[in-house]
């Protein structure tokens, strides 16, 4: 992996996530950890479940609020209470857990939210369907279930519905909640080419995963949790796939620390 | 349904009934109603489908149906309304101690002014509004369950009706606010031609319109011949209501009295019908108005989307707590207008009106295959389902089937219903 011109030294990250701490019940699920993101990179968050990944990331995507800590983007401090405030920076998520509507059709789930609307103020749905149309025809050119409610979809074809949401609105920080996790090979490589399309147009990617040979592939930097606890943060590209598996079984940290 | 179609292989010859887009459910709902019909229809020698008897049963049916409309976007968001029944006493409570006592003889109005009507519809409809968001607010905002918040709503808003009423029954309500009740108040026979061909040119310029829109951005279209056969059937169902109800005409001595309140005498053999009640022309335009805002509004878009996957609302940025009290407030509005119909029709105020409509409003949600689970249901649905409860009433009392028959009839077709549509959604594969 080349390192990323935009992580120059100095650089500054699009998001900094600074010491952030959220308890649910006596717990800490996230203790004063800091995580940052620079524009045209992949970070991977690594860790076992309920190590506090998904924790940490709802924080950014507005689906939590974090009790200590703060979000900095592009260097300045951000108010995220809600997913509302998340859209307004340009953040979007995309969910393990397939984050769509069921019952309604493709092009509603696109704009859920933001519709596009004729001069009267109704939704156009007609126009809707066709900006669908023009970025799937881009992302899943085989995708062809326009009319029906996303329940009768595949699971690689809702989470490219949910992929096409971020692009069309122009996310510039996406989000990644387990996203292949409920796909099959051949649609985890879609996924996967989309990720790397997607970074090539400059978006900051935080990819949540289990899957070690995911994240060498697709990610530059990567992050491990263990208990809530940040336990590193490496290239991709000096650390060997052991290491990391030594950072998420044992919290251990590589024995010649890192650039970061 | 249509894209499935495709996907199978253009080849493959569509349907008389999928050429034309129909959906099977409103197929499969008109086609029990009318076999319903036809066998009260012989059952009573033929009393059951004159223009009469169809003008009574449109009349009966408005105020519950007006209800069932905005009860099909309470239970698309999963949530429930048991309170309708009372919140419909309540308003109507209000309007008529409005109408009758506050007004006229309070503020020193005097009966019958102008006045009266729209301020007393006004003060209930605010009433109805109010009451609903603050039951839309204990469930949205302080998420206690719609069942809990509404069962309570049942018991205490006819009881502050009563107590606002003394127990007493209010009226005679003002003659222009009867106008609303059904059989003191149509429209006449050339103004219903009117209206039903206003509402067949509307008709088919809005699915012309459609047809346009989509052929704009490239989308396939259905072959003419089936948007005119579309076209033709709903032509012919406006019309043809617009005949029935004027072809029941108005007895001669109620005529000749109309006639001798004008100072005139009535022509020998002069006859007329009644017309389109203006009652129904209210559910027709609460009809259109909830259509618009299911399928063509981002408020309705939202509903549905709620009740598909209430956190994917929430995550895409959709306030679904604001959007409970204004779901709920929009039935609480439709609450004052079915009180309106109601007790119009009654020509007064009584406490028990509205009793039990709670239960009559659900049924007719379910039966137009509203689901409980969330995410569907349809505003005709409701309608169509309304209409088939009254006539199942109505049709059982007119063939002479026996008080307890009739209720254990109706409840299990309620369940019935229910079942036959789960098995066709099952067959059919899911969300349709």
């Amino acid at each position: 992996m080349t390192l990323n011109p935009n992580r120059a030294a100095g650089a500054t990250p699009l998001v900094a996530m600074k010491d952030i701490s959220i308890s649910f019940g006596g717990i800490r699920a996230v203790d004063h950890v800091s995580i940052d993101l620079h524009a045209g990179e992949v970070v991977g968050l690594l860790g076992h479940n309920g190590a506090g990944k998904s924790t940490l990331i709802k924080c950014l995507s507005g689906a939590y609020r974090m009790d200590s800590g703060e979000i900095l983007i592009d260097g300045e401090k951000a108010e995220i209470h809600n997913p509302r405030d998340a859209r307004r920076y340009n953040i979007e998520t995309i969910y393990q857990t397939l984050a769509l509507a069921d019952n309604l059709d493709a092009a509603s789930n696109l704009f859920l939210g933001r519709e596009l609307v004729t001069p009267l103020g109704f939704v156009d749905d007609s126009r809707m369907e066709a900006e669908t149309r023009r970025i799937m025809g881009r992302l899943n050119p085989n995708f062809r279930k326009f009319k029906v409610p996303v329940a009768a979809l595949s699971g690689g074809q809702r989470q490219s519905v949910a992929i096409a949401r971020a692009v069309y609105f122009n996310a510039r920080i996406l989000i990644m909640d387990e996203p292949t996790a409920a796909l099959g090979p051949q649609e985890t490589r879609m996924v996967g080419e989309l990720i790397q399309e997607l970074k090539r147009q400059g978006l900051g990617i935080f990819l949540i995963s289990h899957d070690i040979h995911d994240v060498m592939d697709l990610c530059d930097r990567i992050s491990v949790m263990k208990n809530g606890v940040l336990v590193g943060s490496e290239q991709v590209g000096d650390v060997t796939e052991d290491e990391i598996l030594g950072m998420i079984i044992l919290g251990k940290k590589p024995e010649r620390a890192g650039v970061n | 349904m249509s894209d499935t179609a495709e996907a199978h292989g253009a080849a493959r010859k569509r349907s008389f009934i999928e050429t034309l887009e129909i959906d099977t459910r409103l197929l499969g709902m008109i086609g029990a109603f009318i076999v319903l019909c036809l066998v009260f229809h012989f059952q009573t020698d033929g009393r059951f489908l004159t223009p009469r008897n169809i003008f009574t049963l449109a009349i009966q049916t408005v105020s519950v149906a007006i209800m069932a409309t905005g009860m099909v976007f309470v239970i698309v968001t999963r949530h429930i309304d048991l309170s309708v029944g009372s919140l419909l006493a309540l308003c109507s409570a209000v309007m008529g101690m409005m109408q009758v006592v506050v007004m006229p003889q309070m503020m020193g109005m005097g009966f019958g002014h102008p006045l009266i009507a729209p301020l007393a519809i006004l003060s209930g409809v605010v009433v109805g509004v109010l009451i609903g968001a603050f039951n839309g607010w204990l469930i949205g905002y302080l998420t206690i369950p719609s069942f809990i918040v509404t069962l309570g709503g049942l018991l205490i808003w006819r009881n502050v009706a009563w107590y606002l009423t003394s127990g007493q029954t209010i009226g005679p309500l003002d003659p222009t606010f009867q106008l609303f009740g059904g059989i003191n108040g149509t429209i006449g026979p050339f103004w219903s031609w009117v209206v039903g061909g206003l509402g067949t040119a509307a008709a088919l310029w809005s699915l012309w319109s459609a047809r346009r829109a989509k052929q704009v951005h490239g989308f396939r279209v259905k072959p003419a011949w089936a948007e005119l056969v579309m076209g033709g059937l709903v032509a012919a169902a406006i019309l043809g209501f617009v005949a029935i109800v004027n072809a029941y005409e108005v007895p001669a001595a109620r005529l000749r009295r109309l006639f001798e309140a004008r100072g005139e005498t009535m022509p020998e053999g002069y006859t007329t019908g009644y017309g389109l009640p203006v009652s129904v022309l209210v559910l027709i335009a609460v009809a259109i108005a909830m259509t618009v805002i299911a399928k063509r509004t981002r408020f309705g878009r939202y509903i549905f989307a709620t009740g598909g996957n209430p956190d994917a609302a929430e995550l895409s940025g959709i306030n679904t707590r604001l959007l409970t009290v204004k779901i709920f407030a929009l039935l609480g509005g439709l609450c004052a207008l079915s009180a309106v119909v109601a007790s119009a029709r009654l020509t007064n105020h009584a406490n028990d009106i509205g009793t039990l409509d709670e239960l009559r409003v659900i049924a007719a949600a379910v039966i137009g295959g509203t689901a409980l689970s969330g995410g569907m249901g349809t505003i005709y649905g409701a309608i169509l389902g309304a209409i088939i409860m009254q006539s199942l009433q109505s049709g059982m009392a007119m063939v002479g089937v026996d008080a307890p028959f009739q209720n254990i009839v109706v409840g299990s077709v309620l369940v019935l219903a229910v079942l036959i549509d789960i098995i066709y959604r099952k067959r059919t594969g899911g969300f349709k």
